[in-house]
């Protein structure tokens, strides 16, 4: 179905191009699971200090891309990217950039809360001790603590460091994901529906972590809520089909949208 | 279609989707009902018949360790006193209970009351300690299988006499002794202490234990890596094409290869062409670890596989290399799974035996194996070798060595489930 819609020369509406400092730039990216087609030619600019939101009905190939953009995709045997992924001047596929290297500077958290089955310390120490980020053991206490600050969970667990991960709540597990990737100083930050499996109060407590932390970095983040893409995003871009069809601020896009099929997605008529 | 004929369908296919169930229901507690009486049984006979095996027949007597009878030259070597007659002794000792025997026929009947073993005990105890030389001692003895037999009521004593292997004197001669006191039934040592005897009352099973666990050991040290490094390779890092299918599919069909055929294996390569020694706990654990590998790559690839993938992107999300990523977070959490399957494995190895025959562990060898080299014997082999001695002692001698390798198996088995319970992550 998804390679029967993609038109090879679709050409994206709106403006790809971020006003920020370029932190990952896309161009002509296609992905194949192997003979069907996910993404036709997306090209995209992600900027520092903007939440870019990507939308778009079921399938669409939101997660796909996130996923193209930590190669996290390579995990999948039958998976083919081809263009160009820039992160800062280096090409993230051509092998300029380990890809080991590439995922400690692009951190992700998921759609479900995945801490690992360790301690909340464990968990937030993990990344900085493989990388070898401190060297000694004050630095990675002090760098867990801030990472915890950070995420805004630090006030609720500073007394069970030590308890499993897995025991806290939905909503403060996934603080706990976003500690543990920000823990590794990742110049931006993928979320892939990082509200989708939590309660409004705890979807609101990300939200305004999110606020707070694209100060420092950039994320981009996949979301299945309007009013969520519209609260926390600058910019917003959205997909049907394996088409990117238009990327906008977001006000621009919720206001004005300028392809037909964006118009119906917000308006509530597809998705 | 109105909303009261939905409800009569539905209220009449209710009945029968609900006798459905219960006779579904029936079916399940038929079917555990059969497999817990047939366990009852098997259990219950094998301990009926095996419990006497645990005490032995022993008698009480009085022994002047002459001087004459254990170095008639006062020579005190050590060679010389290891060839003293001790049977002369004990037979001293026991015609001094019957002084009213004094056929040499009869005299012969009352000997052949003592077990072998009894001289054997003696000795033991002179060589240890010389100053017993002159002294009189009390102490039990074992006596014969026989004897054993007749006091444990597996003899029918209302046969013609020459039906029986034990004559009217010998059974005469016991309950006198019996009603003095003088024989007992003991704990009977033995059995956990000694291998293989052809006597029945001094035949036991620590030889086959030995050799067991010496097997079970080298099968986990080989088959357990190996297992474990070829489930993480082809589950972790194996390509997807014909040629890893291809050995998928081997593994799988390795795991149903019939344990004698591998048996025949181990003899021809190991014994064979590498020369290694016949009957050797090596041997065997090398043929269990080859029977045992395919076992443990299945188990270790189906729990590798229940890892929640979340868990592989969280890993490598943070940027973990392929390799840090199984070792740290994977590999733990399906260890619990790769243990449990892999000690079923090896308790499956425990019990077999036609692979054991093949390479020769069907000897009869009376040492305890002190090296996986030395010649052994292994439990499941002892019980088939006892079950087919003639001697009517090691009918029960049979069921004790059964209840040790399913104490053994249990044991065990409540280690895979000890460990899983230890290990297993609570999500």
């Amino acid at each position: 179905m998804v390679i029967d819609m993609i038109n090879d020369d679709f050409k994206t509406l709106g403006n790809t191009e971020t006003s920020n400092k370029v932190v990952m730039s896309v161009k002509n990216c296609n992905v194949f699971y192997g003979d069907n087609q996910a993404l036709n030619d997306i090209n995209i600019e992600v900027g520092r200090s903007e939440v870019l939101a990507l939308i778009g009905p079921s399938g669409c190939g939101k997660s796909t891309f996130l996923r193209c953009l930590n190669r996290l995709n390579d995990t999948i045997d039958s998976c083919r990217v081809s263009g160009k992924i820039h992160l800062e001047e280096e090409d993230i596929y051509s092998g300029e950039i380990d890809v080991v290297m590439l995922r400690a500077r692009v951190g992700m958290v998921f759609q479900k809360p995945n801490p690992f089955p360790k301690s909340i310390y464990d968990n937030v120490a993990y990344g900085p001790k493989i990388h070898g980020i401190t060297t000694s053991k004050e630095e990675l206490d002090e760098l867990v603590e801030v990472s915890l600050e950070k995420a805004g969970l630090l006030d609720e667990v500073k007394d069970r460091l030590h308890t499993p991960g897995t025991a806290l709540s939905g909503g403060q597990q996934q603080r706990l994901c976003i500690a543990r990737a920000i823990a590794i100083k990742p110049d931006i930050i993928l979320m892939d529906e990082p509200c989708s499996a939590l309660d409004p109060i705890a979807t609101e407590k990300i939200e305004n972590l999110i606020n707070e932390l694209k100060e420092n970095y950039a994320i981009v983040m996949v979301t299945h809520s309007m009013s969520q893409a519209a609260r926390v995003s600058q910019r917003a871009a959205y997909f049907h089909l394996g088409n990117l069809i238009e990327v906008n601020d977001t006000e621009k896009i919720f206001n004005d949208p300028e392809h037909e099929l964006t118009k119906n997605y917000i308006s509530g008529r597809t998705g | 279609m109105s909303n009261t004929s939905i409800t009569e369908i539905v209220n009449k296919n209710l009945q029968t989707r609900y006798k459905k169930e219960a006779r579904f229901r029936r079916y399940g507690q038929l079917s555990i009902f059969i497999a817990v009486t047939f366990l009852f049984i098997f259990f219950t006979s094998i301990i009926l018949k095996g419990y006497s095996a645990f005490y032995q027949a022993e008698i009480f007597l009085k022994i002047e360790l002459q001087q004459e009878f254990i170095d008639p030259d006062n020579t005190n070597d050590l060679e010389e006193i290891r060839y003293g007659d001790f049977d002369g002794i004990i037979n001293e000792s026991l015609y001094s209970l019957f002084p009213e025997i004094t056929k040499r026929s009869d005299k012969r009947e009352l000997r052949d009351l003592m077990s072998s073993g009894a001289s054997i005990k003696i000795q033991q105890l002179v060589l240890e300690d010389l100053s017993l030389i002159g002294k009189t001692i009390n102490i039990w003895l074992p006596l014969d299988d026989e004897v054993d037999m007749l006091i444990k009521g597996n003899i029918d004593v209302n046969l013609p006499e020459q039906s029986r292997r034990i004559s009217d004197l010998q059974i005469s001669s016991i309950e006198t002794l019996q009603t003095q006191g003088l024989i007992k039934n003991k704990f009977n040592k033995t059995l956990f202490v000694s291998g293989d005897s052809r006597e029945s009352e001094q035949a036991g099973i620590l030889g086959a234990l030995v050799g067991s666990a010496l097997m079970l050991t080298i099968t986990f040290l080989i088959a357990f890596p190996l297992g474990v490094s070829a489930a993480i390779y082809l589950e972790e890092f194996a390509p997807k094409n014909r040629f890893i299918d291809f050995i998928e599919v081997n593994i799988n069909n390795l795991a149903a290869v019939p344990s004698i055929i591998y048996g025949l294996l181990g003899l021809a390569v190991f014994i064979n062409y590498a020369g290694m020694p016949r009957s050797a706990p090596l041997v065997g654990g090398l043929v269990l670890a080859l029977m045992t590998f395919p076992v443990i790559i299945i188990a270790a690839r189906a729990s590798l596989q229940s890892v929640p993938p979340s868990i592989r992107d969280a890993a490598l999300g943070v940027g973990a290399s392929k390799m840090q990523s199984i070792f740290d977070h994977i590999l733990p959490l399906a260890l619990p799974g790769i243990l449990t399957g892999s000690i079923i494995g090896m308790a499956r190895a425990l019990g077999e035996s036609a692979p054991l025959i093949m390479i020769g562990m069907v000897a009869f060898v009376v040492d305890i194996p002190t090296s996986p080299l030395d010649s052994s014997a292994a439990l499941p082999v002892q019980v088939y070798l006892w079950a087919d001695s003639p001697e009517r002692g090691f009918v029960e001698k049979t069921s004790a060595a059964i209840m040790v390798l399913l104490m053994f198996l249990l044991l065990m088995n409540s280690l895979a489930i000890w460990l899983r319970n230890k290990y297993e992550i609570k999500w």
